[in-house]
């Protein structure tokens, strides 16, 4: 028993320092993709290949004058930031990171936490996410700050609503909430993108809308509203806000590829005749891989498209996300009745 | 309404259809475009490595040109000081001694040659306007500094070198037409 409690804590040390690094890389990879989108090479001074830039910014940031406005509510004004870094941290506990490892007879799970309710877990846990951006958004105490934590409450809980009813087809499909068991179906090729191509395309829409990210990068939107719910701050709390943002998107990424990418399954996964060892780390090396494509994608609609207005915004999560959602639900219900 | 020019849209209301409507297709094609773009040679040039090239006649800071024997060109005449539309050029006279007939070519110099960097605007009026051809500007930018007063360039920040490995060619400025322009008569810098 200790050591698997032993066995578990390395465990979830090792995905929080593995998020984190992805989030900070993930920061360069931007401003490079951003950079070869336009025809330009992005940041290349700072080490080869520019790899120490997230160093140097996270060193800038550190360094930088820690700035509060006189008229903030002071422990809110803190308690912001550390709840949007806390929660965008702890969705990565519920998420399969490969097959489980098999030592001495006894199975560990490659995963901190099999909830038997691992989606539920990840969206209420998401939905917190909000409060952090909203309750920086009023301690600041700014016109600008103010705005943008509303529409980022209105856009992230409008959108969690399509986001939701999409997620309900695969659990209807599936019959469990645990992640483990919608991974487990997905065994080999029959990833759920086959048989929910519309859930998976909500999902997407809701999963950009979420983090905030372009094209529904209302919540900051430099051009209106300065910065946004972050006009206020400075240092290391804007650090996590603008970091949060990274590890929201690798875990989106992550949650994407579990739930329609088959997670860790690929392709003849049984018929490689892998010991179990081997099998989890070459899964999770395929689960890293699904996520950064998904990265990629984040970045390459953010340098593409421009920003929505906020009222198209509204129309296309209420008019047409939630309705298209409920068909995909009522006719997923349908064939699955028709089936039995 | 007649049209200038092929550039212009002409903007409608229309409704949009399905196609449009559903946005799908467009930003696919947009992402596409971006796409191809993660490809094509990079304009990026590495300043501090890579170096651009300057065009012959490039507007940077100024030199002071001398002959071939190594004397100061200019006589002070102040026709740049006239031509500077910006009055950066001041420029105080001496009359040459004997025994510095190496030095200067013709009978009066300049002591004091001073271009104030900050309010030079690189025109080149004042290459336009020299009689002896004296002044020229080069390709050489003006680095930045703390102080203002560092700005303000001298004789021993202008004057070409006398070692004639060390000279700053112009040659490519230094062209038929750009003497015979020198030289119109009714040209501003000519008239009385």
């Amino acid at each position: 028993m200790t050591i698997y409690i032993i066995y578990k804590t390395i465990l979830a040390s090792v995905i929080l320092i593995i998020s984190l690094l992805v989030a900070m890389y993930s920061t360069l990879i931007e401003r490079k993709m951003a950079g070869f989108f336009q025809d330009r090479l992005g940041p290349d001074r700072a080490g080869p290949w520019g790899l120490f830039q997230p160093l140097a910014d996270g060193i800038k940031l550190f360094f930088k004058e820690e700035f509060m406005p006189n008229t903030a509510d002071k422990f809110l004004y803190i308690l912001g930031p550390s709840l949007t870094m806390l929660v965008a941290l702890l969705t990565s506990a519920a998420i399969p990171w490969g097959p489980s490892f098999l030592i001495n007879g006894k199975e560990y799970p490659f995963q901190v936490a099999d909830i038997n309710i691992g989606i539920l877990y990840v969206f209420a846990i998401v939905s917190i996410g909000v409060y952090g951006i909203m309750i920086g958004g009023w301690a600041s105490n700014n016109k600008y700050s103010l705005l943008g934590a509303i529409r980022a409450s209105s856009q992230m809980i409008s959108y969690e609503l399509a986001m939701s009813l999409a997620i309900i087809s695969i659990v209807m499909m599936t019959g469990s909430l645990s992640l483990n068991d919608i991974v487990a179906q997905q065994k080999g090729f029959h990833w759920n993108i086959w048989y929910q191509p519309l859930a998976f395309l909500i999902f997407l829409i809701c999963a950009f809308a979420e983090t905030n990210r372009s094209p529904f990068d209302l919540p900051e939107c430099e051009t209106e509203l300065v910065g946004g719910y972050h006009t206020e701050y400075s240092s290391m709390k804007l650090g996590f806000y603008l970091f949060a943002e990274y590890i929201n998107m690798f875990i989106s990424g992550a949650v994407m590829a579990t739930l329609f990418f088959g997670g860790y399954n690929f392709p003849f996964i049984d018929q490689l005749g892998l010991s179990p060892n081997i099998l989890a780390i070459a899964g999770f090396f395929i689960l890293m891989t699904k996520i950064t494509f998904f990265g990629f994608v984040f970045m390459w609609v953010r340098w593409t498209l421009p920003r929505f207005r906020y009222d198209q915004l509204m129309r296309l999560g209420w008019k047409t996300l939630i309705p298209l959602a409920i068909l995909n639900m009522v006719v997923t219900g349908v064939v699955i009745l028709l089936n039995k | 309404m007649q049209r200038i020019s092929n550039k212009s849209i002409i903007v409608s209301d229309k409704t949009m259809s399905f196609r449009e409507k559903i946005y799908l297709p467009a930003i696919i094609s947009g992402m596409i475009i971006t796409f191809s773009h993660l490809f094509r040679k990079k304009t990026t040039i590495r300043y501090p490595e890579v170096k651009r090239e300057f065009s012959a006649i490039y507007r940077g800071r100024q030199v002071l040109k001398r002959d071939d024997e190594g004397r100061e060109r200019c006589t002070a005449c102040g026709l740049c000081a006239v031509a500077c539309p910006a009055e950066a050029i001041t420029m105080m006279a001496a009359e040459r001694k004997t025994g510095e007939e190496n030095s200067y070519r013709e009978e009066k110099y300049a002591a004091v040659y001073e271009i104030n960097m900050l309010r030079c605007i690189f025109c080149g009026f004042c290459e336009e306007a020299c009689p002896k051809e004296a002044i020229f500007l080069t390709e050489k930018l003006v680095f930045s500094d703390y102080e203002r007063g560092n700005f303000i360039y001298g004789k021993q920040d202008l004057l070409e070198p006398v070692d004639p490995q060390n000279r700053i060619d112009v040659s490519k400025r230094e062209t038929p037409e750009m003497l015979a322009f020198k030289q119109e008569i009714n040209l501003r810098h000519n008239k009385k």
